[in-house]
């Protein structure tokens, strides 16, 4: 949803001063805060930082949680082993998952550069191989989740130790899972707007009747790089510590 | 013509970013319902927010019945008692003065007054407003549902919030939850336009130091908003799961009628925690676009500029950040440690700094000027003894030695009230009586204007000062009825019961508030354009009201600050922030 046209100055063009000097100019002076910022990046940077907050609170609730509670956290090393055959290796499938989610981001930054150059087929590859990765995520984490449920972890009772490992595990994970959906879904949505040459061609949107542009799949981006990072926030609190 | 403070501008600068092509609304359902125009959406959102603020203020009605006359009214019974508490007060912290302030008065205000066309992502707009509406009706159901709503307190302390006992447990705090988490959902999209017309889709010539303290206000209110209702979301998140999946975030080990409950080890302490981290910003979330309007209403109403612009802006930021760092002084009496104690109690009264410079900044600005006792003009002057009222009594409870006694009494109820019911609310009259004619292009009824005013004024005094009394003979706060005790004396019944007579009244302006607002919209005396004689630019439009896409078919330049009223030299006693300096007379 970027309903500017272009980002280039009309008239004056918004010449950019390095350092302190040049922020203290960009915010001193009038219409724009943020210099050739579309309006889109600019609303997607101030909610991903709303969205670290509810990201972080879950976690600050998640470590409370594991601090306060009197029961043993469970071995997370023995809980999420998978064997193939031999003995259990620790966390193999959450080392393939974080892998996968992380080399999405890889080719979405590609996405990102092809768009800018209107490569409409490369663009469109690009962000199907993204949303791939990320449904395959989401998978990877359905089967996790099968597993604990088949061990006996539920929300409510966990027969390795603590019940708020359950809790906690199934909502923050779950949440992040409904995350990526959410990113996977527009990934498509978009995917299929470049291919159809949406942005060359200045097509109104169905719900918004605006415009858009190529710089939706930057704005896409950083979504995605987002929940990659917090990705790496979570996997570390729970599988590591 | 210089302030000395802030320049007019010299050099037009060039428009840095083209003109977005506005959606253009073809039906009466995409004009009227579904609009995308921020100025219907604002209406929406203010209708929205008093017909429920209504229902919240039949409710207070109910409970002050209840307390003037106790054993007299057999419909009020103990947990309908606690379902009024926590539903008036829900309603109106959350339903009625946050959606009013940002989602009434930002929508309309932020696109006007900062030169936009409309907000930046109309659509996205639209959205917030319905999915308000949506948590409004989920709120609205709660009462209907069997075993009513939830009667936990505003707060909704878990434990017992969903414990065996509290009224609501089956329906109600289930919807309120809901409810709760479709609010924030609805809220940040909406938050997310405000915060981003401000930053990038200012005017020529409108840099952040000239807007009006207004959109100052809002602007940093709902940033305020966008990272202290996560805190809420993920609270509402858990304690949804506490009640449905059986988990044990809150809920600790607990004997449920001499049986162990199914819970255990879960920490009652830490949602106090992310209630409160969402809830003392929450204060200012109300108070700062307060702020900002009673600057700009008394300013224009005393022909007089704003004293100390700048600190006021910067007061309002200092304020934003400082309240993420006082929260648990809500939670002195759940036992903290010290030192914690000391904390929160320093940075509470740290926070005094910047809001008493506020009111000295008010009062200098209506020093010496040339008041006109116009409605919203007396109401500001209401806000400002109110809030001074307020805040003196929150130095008292900020102070955990103090706080500790007074904290179950009825003096919180009276503070809490003061700062956060009366004052704000007497600002939303101001800004209703200001910016009516903006709406409509009429004025509100003068006479039944003065009525509502020294009513509500008077009456919500008589109101709360006792109500401090109450509170420090040990009245205790949410109590059905105290019944006898040692130490509260038998008169203060007496003045409990004159309490529910002065609500009673204070309720009866109101009606008559609503019914002047509904009179004038089609009989009110035409106001005309800029009837207030205000530089700012939502009063600059081409109609009054102001029409789809606010503007003409240029959009304004701002040449100075929004405060140049009566400068030396100029014939008007009042320069527009667009008029070109080679115009003024």
């Amino acid at each position: 949803m970027s309903p500017q046209k272009s980002n280039t100055a009309v008239g004056q063009s918004a010449e950019l001063k390095p350092g302190l000097v040049g922020l203290a100019e960009d915010w001193s002076s009038d219409q724009r805060a943020f210099k050739n910022v579309p309006w889109g990046k600019a609303m997607m940077w101030i909610f991903l930082l709303s969205d670290t907050f509810i990201f972080s609170v879950f976690l600050i609730g998640y470590m409370t949680a594991r601090m306060s509670t009197a029961v043993d956290w469970p071995p997370v090393s023995e809980i999420f082993a998978l064997s193939f055959g031999g003995d259990p290796i620790p966390l193999v499938l959450i080392a393939i998952m974080t892998f996968i989610l992380i080399t999405s981001s890889g080719t979405m930054v590609l996405a990102v550069n092809y768009g800018y150059r209107k490569d409409r087929k490369k663009t469109t590859i690009l962000l199907l191989i993204t949303a791939l990765m990320g449904a395959s995520f989401v998978g990877m984490q359905a089967l996790e989740w099968s597993k604990l449920i088949s061990d006996g972890v539920r929300p409510w009772e966990n027969p390795f130790g603590a019940s708020q490992f359950g809790s906690a595990f199934f909502m923050i994970t779950g949440f992040h899972g409904f995350h990526v959906s959410v990113g996977v879904v527009f990934l498509l949505l978009i995917a299929r707007k470049v291919w159809r040459g949406d942005y060359d061609t200045e097509k109104k949107g169905f719900f918004t009747s605006q415009k858009g542009n190529y710089e939706i799949v930057e704005t896409m981006g950083l979504y995605w790089h987002f929940v990659d990072l917090v990705w790496v926030f979570i996997f570390a609190f729970f599988y590591l510590w | 013509m210089s302030n000395g403070a802030i320049e007019d501008t010299q050099v037009i600068p060039a428009a840095e970013i083209e003109e977005v092509e506005l959606y253009h609304a073809h039906s009466f359902i995409t004009k009227w319902v579904f609009s995308q125009d921020a100025k219907i959406i604002a209406i929406q959102y203010s209708t929205t927010a008093i017909l429920i603020g209504l229902v919240g203020l039949v409710l207070s009605w109910l409970m002050r019945l209840q307390l003037g006359y106790p054993d007299t009214f057999s419909f009020i019974d103990p947990e309908s008692y606690l379902q009024y508490v926590t539903m008036h007060g829900m309603i109106m912290v959350v339903y009625l003065l946050t959606a009013l302030f940002l989602g009434g008065f930002g929508n309309y205000l932020i696109p006007l007054m900062v030169g936009a066309r409309d907000m930046v992502f109309p659509y996205l707009n639209m959205l917030s407003f319905w999915t308000y509406l949506l948590a409004t009706l989920i709120l609205t159901a709660s009462f209907f549902v069997p075993g009513g709503a939830t009667g936990a307190g505003w707060t909704l302390y878990p434990p017992q919030a969903i414990s065996e006992g509290t009224p609501g447990i089956n329906g109600g705090i289930i919807l309120m939850l809901v409810s709760l988490t479709f609010f924030i959902i609805g809220f940040t999209m909406g938050g997310l336009n405000y915060v981003v017309t401000v930053l990038q889709a200012r005017t020529r010539g409108m840099s952040l130091m000239r807007m009006p303290l207004t959109v100052w206000g809002i602007f940093v209110a709902t940033i305020l908003a966008l990272l202290a209702f996560p805190a809420l979301l993920v609270a509402s998140i858990m304690m949804t799961f506490d009640k449905l999946l059986g988990t044990s975030f809150f809920m600790p080990e607990m004997l449920i009628q001499g049986e162990i409950g199914p819970n255990e080890n879960g920490s009652p302490l830490l949602f106090q925690h992310l209630f409160w981290f969402f809830g003392h910003p929450e204060v200012y979330i109300v108070a700062l676009p307060a702020f900002g309007v009673v600057s700009d209403i008394i300013s224009t109403h005393a022909r007089k500029n704003i004293f100390g612009y700048r600190m006021m802006v910067w007061a309002i930021v200092g304020i934003g950040g400082l309240s993420f760092i006082v929260w648990a002084h809500h939670m002195y009496v759940s036992g903290m440690n010290p030192y914690f104690g000391f904390f929160f109690a320093t940075t509470t009264l740290i926070i005094a700094v910047p809001t008493a410079l506020k009111l000295y900044n008010w009062v200098f600005t209506l020093y010496k000027g040339n008041i006109h006792l116009t409605i919203p003009m007396l109401f500001c002057v209401a806000f400002i003894l109110t809030f001074l009222n307020g805040g003196i009594t929150g130095l008292f409870l900020g102070n955990v030695v103090v706080d500790i006694p007074l904290s179950d009494t009825m003096f919180v109820v009276a503070h809490f009230h003061m700062v956060m019911g009366i004052a704000p609310v007497l600002v939303i009259f101001a800004a209703i009586y200001h910016w009516f004619p903006l709406m409509s292009g009429r004025f509100l009824n003068e006479f039944w204007g003065q009525v509502h005013f020294w009513v509500t004024f008077l009456g919500s005094y008589l109101v709360y000062f006792p109500m401090h009394y109450l509170g420090f003979v040990g009245v205790p706060r949410r109590y059905y009825e105290i019944g006898e005790t040692s130490f509260v004396p038998e008169s203060a019944a007496t003045l409990n019961e004159f309490i529910t007579i002065m609500v009673l009244i204070v309720g009866v302006a109101q009606i008559i508030f609503i019914i002047n607002i509904i009179m004038s919209i089609f009989n009110g005396k035409l106001a005309g354009k800029n009837p207030w004689k205000a530089t700012t630019l939502e009063w600059q439009t081409e109609t009054t009201p102001p029409g789809h896409g606010n503007f003409g078919k240029e959009l304004p330049i701002c040449y100075r600050w929004a405060y140049e009223y009566s400068p030396p030299g100029v014939k008007t006693d009042f320069v527009p922030q667009n008029l070109a300096p080679d115009k003024i007379k």
